[in-house]
C-alpha cells in the first residue's frame, strides 16, 4: 500500500472546493460588489447630470448616446470598462489564485496533501477563468439589465453613424461583444497567472500583469512601431465595436483572438513548466 | 536573472544584426542636365529645359520611365517618385516643362506644336543614353507617367510618337474644353422624341434646331471636323458630339481661374501654402504669366463672357487627348481621381474608350483622391504604376512577378480598421471597364412636385457644392465637404427609404422638365439622405451643370441630365435625393433674375451599378491561424520536455576539502579512487542501479535472524551487528565501490572535524563508549540503519521495504548561491519510533523537511517513504501528515472551514479524516468557527498540527511543533506524540527544545551544516555524554558536544 486509503491523484482538489475556498475572500467579494454596483452607479450618474438636449454629430458617441437605451448603456459601461477595470478584475482573480496561498503558507500544505502540481494550476486555473469570466460577464449583464430599467427596452442607436438597429436583432451581437471581452482578456488572465505561480506576493502577480498591460498600451501608441503594434496584446482590445456595427466585422476580432489564445497559450504553458520544478520555499 | 540578461543582450544583438544586414534600397543619384529641344509650329524655337536624369542604380541597361509634372509644378515635385521608380531598376527622366520651373519657354497648354515635340526630343535624348534599354536604334524602351497636366502630356506624347511602350496618366483630362464648359443636360424640345441617354453628356439633340448659341457653335463646329479627319475617324464623334454640348456648357469659373492664374499650382498645398519669391512683374507678365499670349487672349475673352467661343473651343481642343487618343498604341493605365470636380471620371471613361477604340490596352482605376484633394492612396498609385510599367516596360519575365493590374479598379471605403482606428481602403476590381453606365441599371422611383427656383439676381449668394482645390480639405475624407443649397433656389425631388443598400457606380441619369423662358443654367446633384438629424450627404461633392435652352413658345423643355460618375454606396433606409439649384459657386451663372418651374419629366432615377466589381479576397492574414497554432504546439513542447531533471547546481560548489570530492563522486566516474569523502552518492549510485534485485535475493538469506522493533539494543551489538552488515553487503554484492567508499567513509567520519576528533580522544579510556561511537558511526555508513537491527538490510527488500516509513540517503541540496544546504544527508526512521531532528539554525532540518514534502527538488540522493521515492505530488504522501515551517491556512475562512477544505482538497472520503480527534487535539473550543485571521499564534499551531493529524498518517512530521503553546499544552503535545507513535506510527519532530525531544523522541538524528552528524536512540546518546561531563545525562552537553561548540 504505497497510498492512503482513498486517495487518487484526480480526485484532489475538487473545483467545488476551490470555488469556496476563493469565494469568501473579501477581495473576490469586493470586485464583484463592484462589478456589480458600477452600473447603477453610472445610472444614477447619467439622471443627476445635465440631459443631452441636442441632436447632431455630436450626439453620436458611445457615451452621449448611453442614456438611448438599455443596450446602448451596457455598451457604454462596457467600453468605459474594458480597458481597465475589467482586465484589472481579470488580473487580481488569476494573479491572486496561486501567489495568496503562497503568501498564506498554504500552498505547502496543498502540495503535500498530495495535490498534483499541474493539477493544483490545472484547478486553480479554471476556478480562476471562471471568476474572470463570471465579472466580465457580470458587469454588462447587470449594465443592461441597469439601463433597461433607466432607460428602457429601446432599439439600439449605433454609435458612430447613429443608426437605429433592432434591440433583439443586437441582442446576439452584444453575446458577441462579451464573448470576445472574454477572449481578449485572455492575455491578462495567462500573464497575472504566470506571476501568480513566481512571486509569493498576490499584489505583486496582480500589479505585474496590470503595470505589463498599461506597458503594452503605451506602446500601441507609438505609431512608429507600425504593423509591430498589431501583434501587441492590448492593440485588438476595441475590435468589439465592430460587433455593433450595422454590418458586422470579424476581421478584427479574429486578429484580436488570434493574438490572446498565442500568448495565452504560451505563458499559461511556461506557467506549468516553471512550477513543475519550482522549489516551493514559501 | 543571468539567463534573463542573456536573453536581452542575445536579442538585442540580434536587433543590431539585423537593422545593419537589412537590404537597404539601392542609392540613386540625380544627375541635373539642361536639354535644348527645337518646337513651335515650325520648328524654329529653341527652350531649354531643365531636367534631372536618374539612372537605374545597379548599371546596366533599363527600360525608361519619362515622370512628367503637373500644372504649376516643377521637375523637382516629381522627384521623390523618380528616386522610388529607379530603385526599382528603371531610369528616370523628369523635366520641367516648357514655362516651368527653370525650364524657358511658354505655357502651350501641352500643344503638339510645343510641349509634345518637346517630349520627343526627350526621348530622343534618351535613345542615346548608354544606361536605357532600345527597342531599336533611336528607339528606347520608355514609359511616361504623371498627373493633371503631366497625364494629358502623356496621353498627346504617347498619340503623337509611337515609341512609347507604356503610359500611367492620372487625374488628367480627355476634352479641356468640356473640362472648362460642361454641359451635363442632353436636350430635346417638348414633344420630341430624339432624346438618348449617351453618357458622354452629348448627344446630338442640340442639332439644327436653332438655339442661339446654335450659330456660335456652327464655324468651330466646321473647323473641328477638319482638325478631327486628320486625326483619324473615329476621333470624329465624340468630336462633334461634345463640340455642341461645349458651346453650351457652363463656364467652371474658380477653375479655370485658378488653372489659368499666374503663378498658381494645382497642388492643394501650394495653393494655400507659400509661393514661390518672384521678382517684380512686367505688365504683360502680370497679364498672361508665362501663357502663350494667344492662350492668354482667348482665357480672358472666356473668362469674362463666361461663355465659349469657337476660338477657345479650337485651342483647347487641340491641348485634348480625346482627338488624338485612337492613335496611343502603348498600353494605357488611366488614373482618376474621384473626387475631383476639375477632370472629372468622365474624362477618364471618354479617354479609355478612345483608346480602346483602337485596340489599345486600358485600365481604369478611379482612387480615392482628385484635384479636390485628398491622397491617402499615393502608395498604392505607385504601386500600380509600377506594376504596370514592370508589366509593361519589362516585358515578360518580371511581368509574372508583378502584380496583375485589373481592368477597372475602384477604391472604397473599407471602414475603420478595427485596431489602428484608421480608414482602410478597399480596391474591388472588374476584369472589364464597364463604362459609366454600369453593368446593371437599378431604377429609383423618385417624387416631388413641380417646384418654383429663382435664379438671384446677380447669382448671388450661390449654392455651394464643392469649393475648387480645397474641398477635400474643408470636408475631410469621404464625402464631398459642406453642400450648400440656398432656399428658393433649389427644387428637390426625393425617393422612398431604399430596401437595400444599393451600390451606384457609374453616372445616373434622370429626366427632367424645366419651364420658363429662354435659356436656364442649372445645377444638379444628387445626395444620400440618412435621416432628418444628419446632413444629407453629396457624393464626392459633385454637381452636374446643365444649360436647357426653353424653345421660344414651348414654355417648357426636357432634357436627360447626366449627373456626376460616382462610386457610392447608399444604406438601407436612406433615401437619395435629386436637387435642381439655379447657382453654384464654382459656376460662372447668369446675372439675370430668373424664375423657373422644374418638375420631372419622368420619375424614373436610372442608377447604374457594377456587379462585376468584386473586392480582391483580401482573406484572412495568415498569421491569424498560424499564430496560435504555432503556439499551441510551443506550447505543447514546453510542458512536453518540462519534465526532464532539475538542473543541478551542484557543479557551481567550490571544490573544499570535503565537499568537492563529493561532486566529483556525483558524476560517477570516480568511485574507487577517491579517498575522501561522502560515500552518500556512490550509495544513491548503487540503489538505483540494477542492483536492488541482487539486494533482495542476499538479504532474504539474513531475514530470519532479523530482530524487528525500535528498541534500543546493546552498544556492542549493534556495533558488531553493523559491522557485519558492511561487510556483507560489500561481499554479497560485490561492489567494490560500495566496499571502498564505506571504508573510507570511517575514515573521514572519524576524521572529518577536528573537533570530533578531540572527541574521541576524550573518550577514549572508555572502552564501550568508544566502541558505541564508533557502533553509530558505523551503523550509518551501513545504510542509514543506527537502531541496532542488526539484518534490517532485510528492510531494503522489496515486500518489506514499504515498511519503512522513511529512508533518506545521500541527499544533496545546494543553496542558490552553491552552499549546501544539506549535504550527503543519510538516514532511516523505523516504524513506531518518534525521531528528534536536532540541530542549530541553519543545519538543513527545514530544507530537509521540506525535501520530504516533495516541495524542493534534491540535487542528489533520494528521499523514499514506505519504500516509495518522494517527488513533487507523489502519491506516497497521502501517507505524510505535515507541519513544517509554521501553519498555513486562509485567513478569511473559519478554522473549522479551513481544516474541512483542506481535508476536501485531499479528494479522500470524509470519513477518513478522523476530524474529532484531530479537533480534539487542536482544542480550540468555541474559536473553530471564528475566522483564523483572528487566532493567537499558539492557535493556529494547534489547529496546524490538527491539521497535520488529519486521516491519521503514517507518518507525522512536525517542525518545532510545541513554539507558542504553553507548558501544560507541551506536555500534552508530548503525551500526544508518544500515543500517536505507540499504534505503530512514525513522528518525526524538529526541535530547538533539546529537553523536549529528550522526553519525547525515541531516537535523534542530530544535523550540522547539513551534515548528519549523529544519530541513534536517545538513550545511546545520553549514554554516551555522561561520563563525559561528570553530570547528569542532558541531550543538551550531547548536542552541544556533538556539533563542536561546547562549553
Amino acid at each position: 500500500m504505497t497510498t492512503a486509503t482513498g486517495y487518487a491523484p484526480n480526485r484532489t482538489l475538487p473545483l467545488r472546493v476551490e470555488i469556496v475556498r476563493q469565494f469568501k475572500r473579501r477581495r473576490t467579494l469586493g470586485m464583484f460588489a463592484l462589478l456589480l454596483a458600477l452600473p447603477w452607479v453610472l445610472v444614477i450618474a447619467f439622471q443627476i447630470g445635465p440631459q443631452p438636449s441636442g441632436q447632431g454629430q455630436a450626439a453620436l458617441r458611445v457615451s452621449d448616446l448611453a442614456t438611448q437605451s438599455g443596450l446602448n448603456f451596457a455598451t457604454f459601461a462596457l467600453s468605459v470598462s474594458a480597458s481597465f477595470l475589467l482586465v484589472v478584475a481579470v488580473a487580481l482573480f488569476c494573479g491572486d489564485t496561486v501567489a495568496s496561498e503562497a503568501n498564506w503558507s498554504s500552498l505547502r500544505y496543498l502540495l503535500a496533501a498530495p495535490v498534483p502540481r499541474d493539477r493544483l494550476l490545472r484547478q486553480k486555473l479554471i476556478v480562476a477563468l471562471g471568476y474572470s469570466a463570471t465579472a466580465v460577464i457580470c458587469l454588462p449583464v447587470m449594465a443592461l439589465v441597469a439601463g433597461t430599467l433607466a432607460f428602457g427596452w429601446k432599439d439600439i442607436q449605433v454609435p458612430g453613424t447613429g443608426e437605429v438597429l433592432p434591440a433583439l436583432d443586437m441582442l446576439p451581437r452584444f453575446g458577441i461583444v462579451i464573448a470576445y471581452a472574454l477572449v481578449s482578456q485572455l492575455v491578462v488572465a495567462a500573464l497575472a497567472f504566470l506571476i501568480s505561480t513566481m512571486t509569493d506576493s498576490p499584489l505583486g502577480a496582480v500589479g505585474g500583469a496590470v503595470g505589463l498591460w498599461i506597458v503594452s498600451t503605451i506602446l500601441q501608441a507609438v505609431e512608429a512601431l507600425g504593423v509591430v503594434r498589431e501583434f501587441l496584446p492590448t492593440f485588438w482590445n476595441n475590435a468589439w465595436t465592430d460587433a455593433l456595427a450595422p454590418e458586422l466585422d470579424w476581421s478584427g476580432m479574429i486578429k484580436g483572438a488570434s493574438v490572446s489564445i498565442t500568448y495565452a497559450a504560451i505563458l499559461v504553458a511556461v506557467a506549468f513548466r516553471r512550477f513543475r520544478h519550482k522549489d516551493v520555499t514559501s | 536573472m543571468k539567463r534573463v540578461a542573456a536573453l536581452v543582450v542575445a536579442l538585442a544583438l540580434i536587433g543590431v544584426t539585423t537593422w545593419l544586414v537589412w537590404p537597404s534600397a539601392p542609392e540613386v543619384r540625380g544627375q541635373d542636365q539642361q536639354i535644348t529641344v527645337v518646337d513651335g509650329p515650325a520648328d524654329d524655337q529653341r527652350v531649354e529645359l531643365d531636367t534631372t536624369f536618374f539612372p537605374p542604380p545597379d548599371g546596366g541597361k533599363a527600360p525608361a520611365v519619362l515622370l512628367a509634372h503637373g500644372f504649376g509644378g516643377s521637375k523637382q515635385s516629381m522627384r521623390d517618385q523618380a528616386v522610388r521608380l529607379a530603385q526599382q531598376g528603371y531610369a528616370v527622366l523628369t523635366w520641367s516643362a516648357r514655362g516651368f520651373g527653370r525650364s524657358t519657354g511658354q505655357i502651350a497648354l501641352n500643344s503638339p506644336d510645343y510641349e509634345v515635340k518637346d517630349v520627343k526630343q526627350l526621348i530622343d535624348w534618351l535613345a542615346k543614353r548608354p544606361e536605357v534599354q532600345l527597342d531599336a536604334s533611336g528607339d528606347p524602351r520608355v514609359g511616361i507617367a504623371g498627373g493633371s497636366y503631366g497625364g494629358a502630356i502623356a496621353l498627346m506624347t504617347a498619340a503623337h510618337d509611337q515609341r512609347v511602350d507604356a503610359i500611367v496618366p492620372q487625374i488628367t483630362w480627355s476634352d479641356l474644353a468640356d473640362a472648362l464648359f460642361p454641359n451635363a443636360a442632353t436636350t430635346a424640345t417638348t414633344g420630341s422624341t430624339g432624346t438618348t441617354t449617351g453618357t458622354t453628356g452629348a448627344t446630338s439633340a442640340t442639332g439644327a434646331t436653332g438655339q442661339p448659341t446654335g450659330s456660335a457653335a456652327d464655324p468651330s463646329s466646321g473647323g473641328q471636323e477638319a482638325d478631327a479627319a486628320t486625326g483619324g475617324a473615329t476621333g470624329t464623334a465624340p468630336s462633334t458630339a461634345g463640340q455642341a454640348a461645349v458651346a453650351s456648357g457652363v463656364f467652371k469659373r474658380m477653375w479655370a481661374g485658378i488653372f489659368f492664374g499666374q503663378g498658381v499650382s494645382l497642388d492643394t498645398m501650394s495653393l494655400l501654402g507659400r509661393r514661390e519669391a518672384a521678382g517684380p512683374l512686367t505688365a504683360e507678365q502680370a497679364r498672361c504669366g508665362r501663357f502663350l499670349p494667344a492662350i492668354c487672349d482667348i482665357y480672358q475673352q472666356v473668362a469674362k463672357d463666361g461663355r465659349a467661343t469657337p476660338e477657345a473651343i479650337a485651342l483647347l481642343r487641340e491641348s485634348s487627348p480625346v482627338t488624338v487618343a485612337n492613335r496611343i498604341k502603348a498600353p494605357t493605365l488611366l488614373i482618376q481621381g474621384q473626387r475631383d470636380s476639375l477632370f472629372p471620371l468622365s474624362h477618364a471613361d471618354a479617354n479609355a474608350r478612345a483608346i480602346a477604340s483602337a485596340g489599345t490596352t486600358v485600365s481604369l482605376a478611379w482612387f480615392d483622391g482628385g484635384h479636390d484633394g485628398g491622397n491617402g492612396e499615393a502608395d498604392w498609385l505607385f504601386d500600380q504604376s509600377a506594376a504596370w510599367f514592370a508589366r509593361y516596360l519589362k516585358g515578360e519575365g518580371s511581368a509574372e512577378a508583378a502584380p496583375p493590374v485589373s481592368a477597372f479598379t475602384v477604391t472604397r471605403d473599407g471602414g475603420r480598421d478595427p485596431g489602428t482606428r484608421q480608414r482602410v481602403r478597399l480596391h474591388p476590381e472588374a476584369g472589364s471597364y464597364p463604362g459609366l453606365a454600369g453593368t446593371d441599371v437599378t431604377s429609383v422611383e423618385l417624387s416631388g412636385p413641380e417646384q418654383n427656383i429663382v435664379n438671384p439676381p446677380g447669382g448671388a449668394p450661390a449654392s455651394i457644392s464643392t469649393v475648387p482645390g480645397i474641398g477635400g480639405l474643408l470636408g475631410g475624407q469621404g464625402n464631398g465637404g459642406v453642400a450648400i443649397d440656398m432656399p428658393g433656389q433649389s427644387a428637390t425631388f426625393e425617393s422612398r427609404p431604399l430596401t437595400a443598400p444599393l451600390q451606384l457606380t457609374g453616372s445616373p441619369t434622370v429626366k427632367v422638365k424645366v419651364s420658363g423662358k429662354g435659356e436656364a443654367t442649372l445645377f444638379a446633384k444628387l445626395y444620400d439622405v440618412a435621416d432628418d438629424a444628419q446632413l444629407p450627404t453629396l457624393p464626392a461633392g459633385l454637381v452636374a451643370p446643365i444649360r436647357v435652352t426653353i424653345p421660344e413658345g414651348a414654355g417648357s423643355a426636357e432634357a436627360t441630365v447626366t449627373l456626376p460618375a460616382v462610386d457610392h454606396r447608399f444604406a438601407v433606409g436612406h433615401r437619395l435625393r435629386l436637387v435642381v439649384t439655379t447657382t453654384d459657386m464654382g459656376f460662372a451663372t447668369p446675372a439675370e433674375p430668373a424664375t423657373y418651374q422644374v418638375s420631372l419629366a419622368s420619375p424614373t432615377l436610372a442608377v447604374p451599378t457594377v456587379s462585376t466589381l468584386a473586392a480582391a479576397p483580401t482573406g484572412v492574414a495568415w498569421w491569424v491561424w498560424a499564430m496560435p497554432l504555432a503556439a499551441v504546439v510551443i506550447a505543447a513542447a514546453l510542458l512536453a520536455t518540462g519534465r526532464t531533471a532539475p538542473r543541478s547546481r551542484l557543479r557551481t560548489i567550490p571544490a573544499t576539502a570535503g565537499t568537492g570530492v563529493s561532486s566529483a563522486e556525483k558524476t560517477g566516474a570516480d568511485l574507487t579512487t577517491s579517498v575522501n569523502g561522502s560515500t552518500v552518492t556512490a550509495d544513491a549510485h548503487a540503489d538505483t542501479g540494477a542492483e536492488p534485485e541482487a539486494r533482495a535475493e542476499t538479504s532474504a538469506g539474513t531475514e530470519p535472524g532479523a530482530v524487528a522493533g525500535a528498541a534500543a539494543g546493546a552498544g556492542a551489538d549493534e556495533g558488531a551487528a553493523s559491522d557485519d552488515r558492511t561487510d556483507g553487503i560489500t561481499a554479497r554484492n560485490g561492489h567494490a565501490g560500495r566496499a571502498a567508499a564505506a571504508e573510507e567513509q570511517v575514515t573521514t567520519a572519524e576524521g572529518r572535524v577536528t573537533t570530533a576528533e578531540g572527541r574521541v580522544t576524550t573518550a577514549e579510556g572508555r572502552a564501550t563508549t568508544a566502541e558505541d561511537r564508533v557502533a553509530v558511526v558505523a551503523g550509518r555508513v551501513g545504510g542509514g540503519s543506527p537502531s541496532g537491527e542488526s539484518d534490517s538490510g532485510g528492510g531494503r527488500r522489496e515486500g518489506d521495504g514499504s515498511e519503512v516509513p522513511l529512508e533518506i540517503s545521500g541527499l544533496t541540496k545546494a543553496y542558490r548561491n552553491g552552499e549546501l544546504a544539506v549535504d550527503g544527508l543519510s538516514f532511516r526512521v523505523e516504524r513506531g519510533q518518534v525521531l528528534g531532528l536536532l540541530g542549530p539554525n541553519g543545519a538543513g532540518k527545514t530544507t530537509t523537511m521540506r525535501m520530504m514534502m516533495g516541495l524542493i527538488h534534491p540535487d542528489a540522493g533520494e528521499i523514499r517513504i514506505f519504500g516509495e521515492r518522494v517527488t513533487p505530488g507523489a502519491p506516497v504522501l497521502s501517507r505524510l501528515g505535515s507541519f513544517v515551517e509554521g501553519p498555513g491556512f486562509l485567513p478569511h475562512l473559519s478554522g473549522r472551514d479551513n481544516i474541512e477544505l483542506y481535508w476536501a482538497a485531499t479528494g479522500r472520503p470524509r470519513a477518513d479524516a478522523h476530524f474529532d480527534e484531530a479537533l480534539e487535539i487542536a482544542n480550540l473550543g468555541k474559536a473553530l468557527e471564528r475566522a483564523v485571521r483572528t487566532y493567537s499564534q499558539g492557535m493556529r499551531q494547534r489547529l496546524a498540527i490538527a491539521q497535520a493529524m488529519l486521516g491519521l498518517p503514517d507518518l507525522l512530521v512536525l517542525d518545532e511543533p510545541t513554539n507558542g503553546l504553553d507548558p501544560p499544552q507541551i506536555r500534552e503535545m508530548r503525551e500526544v506524540l508518544k500515543r500517536y507513535a505507540r499504534d505503530g506510527r512514525t513522528v518525526i519532530v524538529s526541535s530547538h527544545m533539546l529537553a523536549e525531544v529528550e522526553q519525547a523522541c525515541s531516537h535523534v538524528v542530530v544535523m550540522q551544516r547539513g551534515r548528519l552528524i549523529s544519530t541513534g536512540p536517545v538513550s545511546l546518546l545520553l549514554g554516551s555524554a555522561t561520563v563525559a561531563n561528570g553530570h547528569g545525562p542532558r541531550l543538551e552537553d550531547v548536542f552541544l558536544d556533538l556539533i563542536g561548540d561546547k562549553t
